[in-house]
């Protein structure tokens, strides 16, 4: 593995001098470093196979490098585009605010006046809330359309109906009904996650092997056991799906939402600071939203790993 | 018991887009109690229908089954089945698969450390106790099927049903599992359907074989008994005449007496 690793990019029949440019320009000079540490680390590596040390970090550099390079590149062009002056503010400026914001995430001075922490956890709040509902609701109605031919036939069409309308579409009719900002914006979000939990819970449940069913009917287990020890383990997969795209689309909305009803919240912010005209402000709040959905949906891919490990 | 699994005059026929299509018809056949009955024939002959009959998992068009004098309503443990592709919970261990099927079988009459019993020694009998705890993706296809075995069996099944269960395995392993289960079935007496294409297997394994003619409309051609004493030893019978005659028996009616529907079919 080692050799194949390091040689990458070397050509047979090509003279070392020849050696062409394809590789990442900044990955020559590391592995030269990596090779001093090679004996040392290959000296301790006797009786078991123990990837030399210099190797781990040439895999750790191969790993690493491309996307902290990409976003230097973004930052560069950002810093270049924004030189000459004009209404984005460089990156400096941004980091400074930042870094004057981040001293003290959590102050309250009154309510439409608090720190970026708490809007942030304000929004996850009104997200965890209204995906919960939805999955508390979703999930079994994707379990009954499943295993129901009749009830998916009847209900399929108004989920294909209702499903490409934009959430905020919803908002008015939550304001209507809840009288107040803060049960609509959830509203919105428990709208938007139900559809992808109830499709993707039913698709599974629609597509459990035969192969298990007949298990199960040969072994004549009864309806609880086909439901906990059959049909949720083999739909797990399909549901966490469902719930990860849940996340990303609430996610999606919760900002939309928040900017049309105020309140505390990352989207309420965002609107806050355009009004104040701090555009600084804003980009670290793209950044935020960027990072927080970020983490959502690697956090929920984790989780499906662990839970269906040994499924697979 | 002269009578213990009855067919009579069974007929299937399945709807499908091009209209009515008949399966098997007219297949009369009984088993004795503890006796090992191959089902063998081309492929599309209908076999694994008459397996699935049997079982339950299907109800047939026409005619009657009946188990220990009972009609086949549906399946149930009393009529375990051993699938072709194992069938195993991928999301279980070997053991918890097992326990599954004791648990529903015999939890009404016996308490847990019991019932772990039963699925310890359904695990040993089929020599797989070192594996007891490894899910089925970390074991290899002959264990996963021995596995698929302890769990039918553990159920302590009437009747075993096995659908070409050896049919996905290298040889090697196929004439290990074929002895380990010639041992097996010395041991519990079970009464034993099997549906192979294999026809070493059939005549090593059964006492009869009953050979099905080619599809559509399939039913039963001949039925030959395998007269060989027990226990049978693989190697000895590979130069036994009457081994051999059996052999050929099976082989005459498979490649000549209904090898031109074959060829129609091509």
């Amino acid at each position: 593995m080692s050799t194949t690793l390091t040689i990458s990019g070397d050509f047979p029949g090509k003279a070392p001098g020849e050696r062409e440019i394809q590789a990442a320009p900044a990955t020559p000079a590391k592995e030269q470093t990596m090779e001093k540490n090679h004996p040392s680390a290959a000296a301790t590596a006797t009786v078991a196979y123990v990837p030399p040390l210099g190797e781990i970090l040439a895999g750790f550099g191969r790993a690493v490098l491309p996307p902290v390079m990409g976003i230097f590149l973004l930052v560069g062009i950002w810093y270049l585009a924004t030189m000459n002056g004009g209404s984005i503010p460089g990156p400096q400026v941004v980091w400074q605010a930042a870094a004057e914001l981040f001293a003290d995430p959590f102050y309250r001075n009154g309510p439409n006046d608090q720190g970026i922490g708490w809007n942030v956890l304000a929004s996850l709040e009104r997200v965890g809330l209204g995906f919960g509902l939805a999955a508390l609701v979703g999930i079994p109605m994707g379990f009954m359309l499943g295993r129901f031919r009749f009830l998916s036939a009847m209900i399929n069409p108004i989920i294909s109906l209702l499903r490409p309308v934009s959430p905020l579409a919803w908002l008015p009719i939550g304001l209507l009904v809840f009288q107040k900002a803060d049960p609509a914006a959830t509203w919105t979000i428990f709208i938007c996650s139900i559809w992808p939990m109830i499709m993707n819970t039913a698709q599974g449940v629609q597509r459990v092997p035969q192969d298990y069913l007949n298990v199960a009917r040969v072994l004549d287990l009864s309806e609880w056991k086909v439901v906990t020890k059959i049909l949720f383990p083999a739909v797990l997969p399909y549901m966490l799906t469902g719930i990860r795209l849940s996340i990303g689309t609430a996610w999606l909305v919760i900002v939309a939402a928040e900017m049309l009803t105020g309140g505390v919240g990352i989207g309420f912010w965002v609107w806050d600071e355009w009004n104040n005209l701090k555009v600084e402000h804003i980009i670290i709040a793209i950044f935020i939203i960027g990072i927080v959905g970020l983490i959502l949906e690697q956090a929920l891919i984790l989780l499906a790993k662990k839970l269906t490990k040994e499924s697979s | 018991m002269e009578k213990f699994v009855q067919i009579e005059k069974v007929g299937q026929t399945f709807d499908t887009k091009k209209g009515k299509f008949v399966a098997l018809r007219d297949i009369d056949l009984t088993l004795k109690q503890g006796e090992f009955v191959a089902l063998i024939g081309h492929s599309g002959c209908g076999k694994s229908t008459l397996l699935n009959l049997i079982a339950g998992l299907t109800k047939p068009t026409t005619g009657v089954l009946l188990c220990d004098g009972r009609e086949i309503a549906g399946p149930g443990p009393e009529r375990a089945v051993v699938f072709q592709n194992h069938s195993l919970l991928p999301w279980l261990t070997c053991f918890e698969n097992i326990y599954l099927a004791v648990e529903r079988v015999f939890s009404q009459k016996e308490d847990k450390p019991k019932l772990k019993a039963r699925t310890q020694a359904a695990i040993e009998l089929v020599g797989l106790a070192h594996a007891a705890h490894k899910y089925p993706h970390e074991i290899s296809g002959g264990m996963k099927q021995r596995v698929g075995i302890a769990r039918a069996l553990s159920m302590e099944p009437k009747v075993l049903l096995m659908d070409e269960p050896f049919g996905a395995l290298d040889a090697l392993t196929r004439a290990k599992l074929q002895d380990e289960l010639m041992k097996i079935c010395e041991k519990t007496q079970a009464t034993v359907v099997m549906v192979t294409h294999d026809v070493d297997e059939a005549v090593l394994l059964s006492d009869r074989i009953v050979m099905m003619t080619n599809g559509p409309a399939a039913t039963i051609g001949e039925i030959l008994e395998v007269k060989l004493p027990r226990p049978r030893a693989r190697l000895e019978l590979a130069h036994d005449a009457a081994y051999i005659d059996c052999r050929a028996a099976v082989l005459e009616f498979l490649y000549e007496k209904q090898a031109h529907v074959e060829k129609q079919a091509a």
